[in-house]
């Protein structure tokens, strides 16, 4: 026993002469588990990322350690992660965890070790208040909503029906679409939901047509936001249907079919990166992120992978600009102006610890079964 | 509202309750040789779309040869998930059993997911023309598929266990295992059998629902919930009271969802679920004393 432990003390001495003089950063993702399609993506965009900075001699010829830990989307597990990556890997900065609920989770150590931590989790609730440690990524749900209802306003619509599923992200957007609604001068006529299990949403829209709205939000993740156009189709109802940005895979598209033409529905940039005009300023950040994601593993970029993609060049940026110092690292962030990020432009503040605003959503549409911006 | 939004709600609530009665019909078989519920009923239906997705999207197999293939992998996948988990039970209660079929639920989910993904699946209408057009409600020609099949099923079912031995012989295993066994019926077979048509129709029912209401690893299972409470409801074993019941269940919801509110929908279809097996525990088909009669 003796022995063994005195073997374990030399070789982490031994690791702390050879590793020694390196950055070390910290991941929380979800990489198994329910969340794993949110968490996978991140792990590998983090792998990436510092696989290429240290391939260029690292951070001012120090090379960075990003260690990776597995949260399995739990909050306990979340926890002891990030207490173990503060106390035993004494990182620098923290980037994810990939989920709201356990990033609400870890805000209280962070906050209490002071260590600088980016989220991947879209949440309001995690920087609204503004907690001093923490930021996040991730465009938030109700931008999205308020780049539906500015589109609406410009296009004349002022009386809308809402369907939203009960799920926590469509009761999420439920909320939102209502409380937002008088600012752009709509009027929500129907109010409907549906669960998650539901098959036939002909009850919910004959409801919402009696009520005779300029328009319909489907607010929900698949399989509702198929069976959602698939139902108004057959019903021969011809008014405009908007959806969230859950929407924003051409796999739902192929699911609802000849119904998802014309849908209209904001989404990040990633998503249609090649169709952006190449005076975008966000164009070169994306096309370069998908290619090297897409040749690496063989597989399509996601949204969330982007989100790790920003997190990460925010605590490294902060690091080349001020070294390995925490204090002086969430400074800097808060400092951050005009960082092109694969989820928008973001101008970070004291106040605004997201950076972004409804510019970070494009507004697209479904034409001849592929996205394609809609343009104003 | 009118006569026709009337009519389109209650057009609606029989698809809904169709494909509720569909599952339902599942628990049933295996209920009528076991006494036991299972709970991997849900994941057969899943199953039952997914593989079928594989065989007609993906490897472009013709879709009747596609659904021949797809029950016959269902069947068996039943076949087995009985063999290699049920069968060598020493000591077959009705408890050890039914945790037995959760494991499998977990199990089928999980393979599902490796294999599927997260992702949703849809399949084209079998019949792709519009929707048929009555006194100006619609309907679809895929609920239609899923009537005729349910109805074909049921009967199919109805004139198995009341006219054919082989039937008999799987309602009295139910009823006492060791009596039936007495009788020289051999009930680990009849089970295994049960088993098979179980995963059949089960199969058959995701076949044919997942042009509507899409299909995702979980879904079976959700969607078997709604089926349970129909095969309660229109009491256990009981394959036109599983129908009758689905489609009182699916009327239910889709008049409250359209005349009331879509948020209560679920709730109000529970409490009459709740309600009718205060006033008869055995359900709408079942008696009393047969519930009692059982051996648990």
């Amino acid at each position: 026993m003796v022995k063994r432990l005195l073997l374990l003390v030399m070789f982490s001495l031994v690791g702390c002469l050879i590793f020694g003089a390196e950055y070390r950063i910290g991941a929380v993702f979800a990489v198994t588990g329910p969340a794993s399609w949110l968490g996978d993506p991140e792990k590998k965009t983090v792998e990436m990322l510092e696989e290429e900075i240290n391939a260029q001699g690292g951070i001012n010829g120090i090379p960075i350690r990003v260690i990776v830990e597995d949260t399995k989307g739990d909050e306990t597990q979340t926890v002891n992660a990030v207490r173990k990556l503060i106390t035993r890997d004494r990182v620098l900065a923290i980037i994810g965890p990939s989920r709201s609920g356990t990033t609400l989770a870890v805000i209280p150590i962070v906050e209490k070790y002071k260590v600088p931590l980016v989220s991947c989790a879209a949440a309001e609730a995690i920087v609204k208040p503004v907690k001093k440690w923490v930021f996040k990524t991730p465009q938030t749900d109700r931008f999205a909503v308020e780049r539906i209802y500015q589109y609406m306003k410009k296009k004349g619509i002022k009386r809308i029906g809402i369907i939203t599923g009960t799920t926590g992200f469509g009761a999420q957007g439920r909320k939102h679409l209502l409380a937002l609604a008088p600012k752009y001068g709509i009027e929500v006529v129907a109010d409907e939901t549906y669960a998650p299990q539901d098959t036939d949403m002909t009850p919910q829209l004959l409801r919402i047509k009696a009520k005779n709205p300029q328009a319909i939000v489907n607010w929900s993740i698949v399989p509702g936001q198929a069976i959602v156009p698939r139902n108004m189709k057959e019903l021969g109802m011809n008014i405009p249907l908007f959806q969230s940005h859950g929407f924003g895979n051409i796999k739902y598209v192929k699911a609802a079919g000849e119904a998802a033409e014309g849908i209209i529905f904001p989404a990040g940039r990633l998503l249609v990166a090649d169709l952006l005009p190449d005076t975008h300023p966000q164009k070169k950040v994306l096309m370069e992120y998908k290619r090297k994601y897409e040749s690496r593993y063989q597989e399509p970029v996601s949204t969330f992978g982007g989100h790790a993609y920003d997190a990460f060049w925010l605590i490294v940026n902060a690091l080349k600009a001020v070294g390995p110092n925490r204090a002086k690292i969430r400074d800097y962030i808060e400092n951050t102006k005009n960082f092109v990020g694969t989820g928008g432009i973001f101008n970070f503040s004291p106040e605004d610890h997201n950076g972004l605003d409804i510019e970070a959503f494009e507004m697209l549409t479904v034409k001849n079964g592929k996205f394609t911006l809609l343009g104003d | 509202m009118d006569w026709q939004n009337f009519l389109q709600l209650v057009l609606s609530g029989i698809t809904i309750g169709s494909i509720y009665a569909f599952i339902g019909i599942g628990f049933n078989i295996i209920y009528n040789t076991t006494s036991i519920i299972n709970f991997a009923q849900g994941e057969f239906v899943m199953l039952g779309g997914l593989i079928l997705y594989s065989f007609h999207q993906t490897l472009h197999i013709p879709l009747i040869p596609a659904i021949l293939l797809t029950l016959i992998l269902v069947t068996l996948i039943g076949i087995g998930m009985e063999r290699l988990t049920l069968h060598p039970v020493k000591n077959p209660t009705v408890l050890n059993m039914i945790i037995i079929t959760i494991g499998c639920s977990i199990f089928l989910k999980g393979v599902a997911l490796s294999i599927w993904g997260r992702e949703v699946y849809h399949l084209p209408f079998f019949f792709p023309r519009p929707p048929f057009q009555i006194g100006g409600a619609s309907i679809t020609t895929q609920s239609l598929v899923v009537w005729i099949a349910l109805i074909l099923s049921s009967a199919f079912l109805y004139f198995f266990y009341r006219f054919t031995l082989l039937g008999k012989a799987m309602r009295a295993c139910s009823v006492n295992p060791v009596a039936a066994r007495l009788m020289g019926i051999k009930v680990k077979s009849l089970v295994t059998l049960s088993f098979a048509l179980a995963a059949f129709l089960g199969g058959l029912a995701g076949v044919t629902i997942t042009p509507i209401s899409l299909m995702d690893y979980q879904r079976g299972s959700l969607l078997a919930l709604k089926g349970f409470a129909a095969a309660v409801l229109g009491g256990l074993g009981k394959e036109f009271g599983a129908i009758l019941a689905g489609m009182a269940l699916g009327i239910t919801e889709s008049l409250v969802a359209g005349y009331i509110s879509s948020g209560y929908k679920d709730a109000v279809s529970l409490l009459i679920l709740l309600f009718i097996l205060f006033v008869r525990p055995g359900g709408i088909m079942g008696s009393k004393e047969e519930i009692s009669l059982r051996e648990l």
